[in-house]
């Protein structure tokens, strides 16, 4: 179906999800009907950047700032596997 | 799944309540034969008022309840519901309603949605309305059904569709389906229906045969086929009926780990099943959830693998099934502690045995059924 992320893409969340921080558990979820995904650290920072705005290129470039000490390239590469994978698991679409 | 890449792992130390399921009523306008309400249910009088779920809500969620379903009996009947999706939704809650779409109408899933409703789970009985109405006991809910799943599909809800299957819908399958695709369902709950409450009552009337199960089972793999070939994204979603499994299910991730109904009075259990159990259950009334969920003793009483008698005690796969589940276990041996019959090495499992073997032969007609309504319920109230 889809086998590489392009830069200007634009990916938001499946319409109906919910990303939310969640105190009780100290991590960042992903809410769909009768489910949830409990997500890491890189997989909440990542998702927190789709705001249906900002393409992939803006959300390796953000991520690049915060994160300055990881390797550029390295961060890149994270964000793109993660995007893919998320996209396969339907969680992620973009227009 | 890859979810182990993403995720984090969870511990398996007695953890929140994370769903947490309002059952906000008893009443209901159908009368479905499989319905998992308990049989006595109308002994139960005073619902929770407005407040007093306010106050549940809130509880349960500081304690991180995240999932809340909406359920009941009919959870549109109580008229406050708008009000208390809105709250939940306030809250941080993920709303969920779970209902048959009667009571429904345009005005009431725009207020809902004001309210910030997540998702609607329509339950269908069939795909033709004489199987439907036999079942539920109603014989115009099924074409309201159908323009409530598509109301709901037009105001932009994920839908998802729920069909309970039994030995009288389970051949029509294929229909089923057709149905819920041209509904532009999204998801698919394929669920045969589990032998708890009205369902075990009426069990003989309701399991399907190994026959049936295994063509409804090759006809949803045929679809799930057909569906990818066209790229439509309606994911099928099959449930065995325990009866024909070879190990139990590890019943709602165990008891009292994630798990969590608040029944229409304020009881409070570990699912919606146990309260036919030979226990008292406490009640948001008296007691906060907090001390319920972490101190109460029915809720401690199966957590952990102490409770477990053999063959679960030594059992290597213990801790993945939990020992099934309780209300199966004393539903068909009369003792909570036993191991789920459903598991081929429990002493019991014959039980089970003679189940499927009865299913095998003998047409049983729909209008052998009991319904689950108010006047057969009576029979089973005790003062």
């Amino acid at each position: 179906m889809m086998d590489m992320i392009e830069s200007t893409s634009i990916y938001r969340l499946r319409p109906g999800w919910r990303l939310q921080w969640e105190e009780a558990q100290g991590r960042h979820v992903l809410l769909y009907p009768e489910g949830m995904v409990q997500l890491n650290d890189s997989a909440g920072a990542i998702l927190t950047q789709l705001d249906g705005q900002r393409d992939v290129a803006g959300v390796v470039a953000n991520l690049q700032a915060r994160f300055a000490d990881a390797p550029a390239a390295e961060i890149e590469r994270d964000v793109h596997e993660f995007l893919l994978d998320a996209a396969r698991q339907g969680w992620i679409r973009h227009d | 799944m890859t979810d182990r890449t993403h995720t984090t792992a969870v511990n398996d130390t007695t953890g929140a309540p994370l769903w947490l399921l309002a059952e906000l009523t008893y009443r209901c306008p159908l009368q479905c034969a499989y319905c998992s309400n308990p049989l006595d249910f109308a002994a139960v009088k005073e619902e929770l008022s407005t407040e007093e779920w306010m106050g549940v809500l809130a509880q349960a969620r500081a304690m991180g309840a995240v999932q809340i379903g909406f359920s009941g009996g009919e959870p549109l009947v109580r008229q406050d519901l708008e009000t208390l999706v809105a709250e939940a939704r306030r809250l941080g809650f993920y709303t969920n309603l779970i209902t048959s779409g009667l009571g429904l109408d345009e005005a009431r899933i725009k207020a809902l949605h004001a309210a910030g409703l997540d998702h609607i789970q329509i339950s269908l009985q069939a795909s033709d309305p004489d199987v439907a109405a036999a079942v539920a006991g109603s014989p115009k809910a099924h074409a309201k059904k159908l323009a409530m799943a598509r109301a709901v599909k037009a105001a932009g809800y994920p839908m998802v569709l729920n069909v309970v299957l039994h030995r009288h819908n389970i051949d029509r399958i294929d229909d089923i389906i057709a149905l819920c695709d041209e509904l532009g369902a999204d998801a698919v709950e394929l669920a045969n229906c589990q032998m708890y409450g009205w369902a075990h009552l009426n069990r003989e009337g309701l399991l399907p045969s190994h026959e049936q199960l295994e063509s409804a089972e090759a006809t949803t793999a045929r679809w799930r086929e057909r569906l990818a070939e066209r790229g439509r994204d309606m994911r099928l979603l099959f449930v065995v009926p325990d009866y024909y499994a070879e190990r139990p299910k590890a019943c709602m991730g165990g008891w009292g780990a994630i798990f969590m109904t608040v029944a229409p009075d304020g009881a409070v259990l570990p699912c919606h099943s146990a309260r036919m159990l030979p226990m008292s259950f406490p009640n948001v009334r008296e007691r906060g959830l907090h001390e319920i969920w972490y101190d109460s003793e029915p809720f401690n009483r199966y957590r952990g693998d102490g409770w477990m008698r053999e063959p679960c005690r030594s059992c290597d796969e213990r801790h993945k099934d939990v020992g099934g589940c309780r209300c199966q276990a004393y539903l068909l041996t009369g003792d909570a502690t036993a191991t789920d019959p459903v598991c081929s090495l429990s002493p019991d499992h014959h039980l089970i045995e003679a189940a499927r073997r009865q299913a095998e032969h003998g047409e049983r007609p729909m209008a052998d059924l009991t319904l689950r309504n108010v006047h057969e319920s009576r029979i089973f109230c005790r003062a």
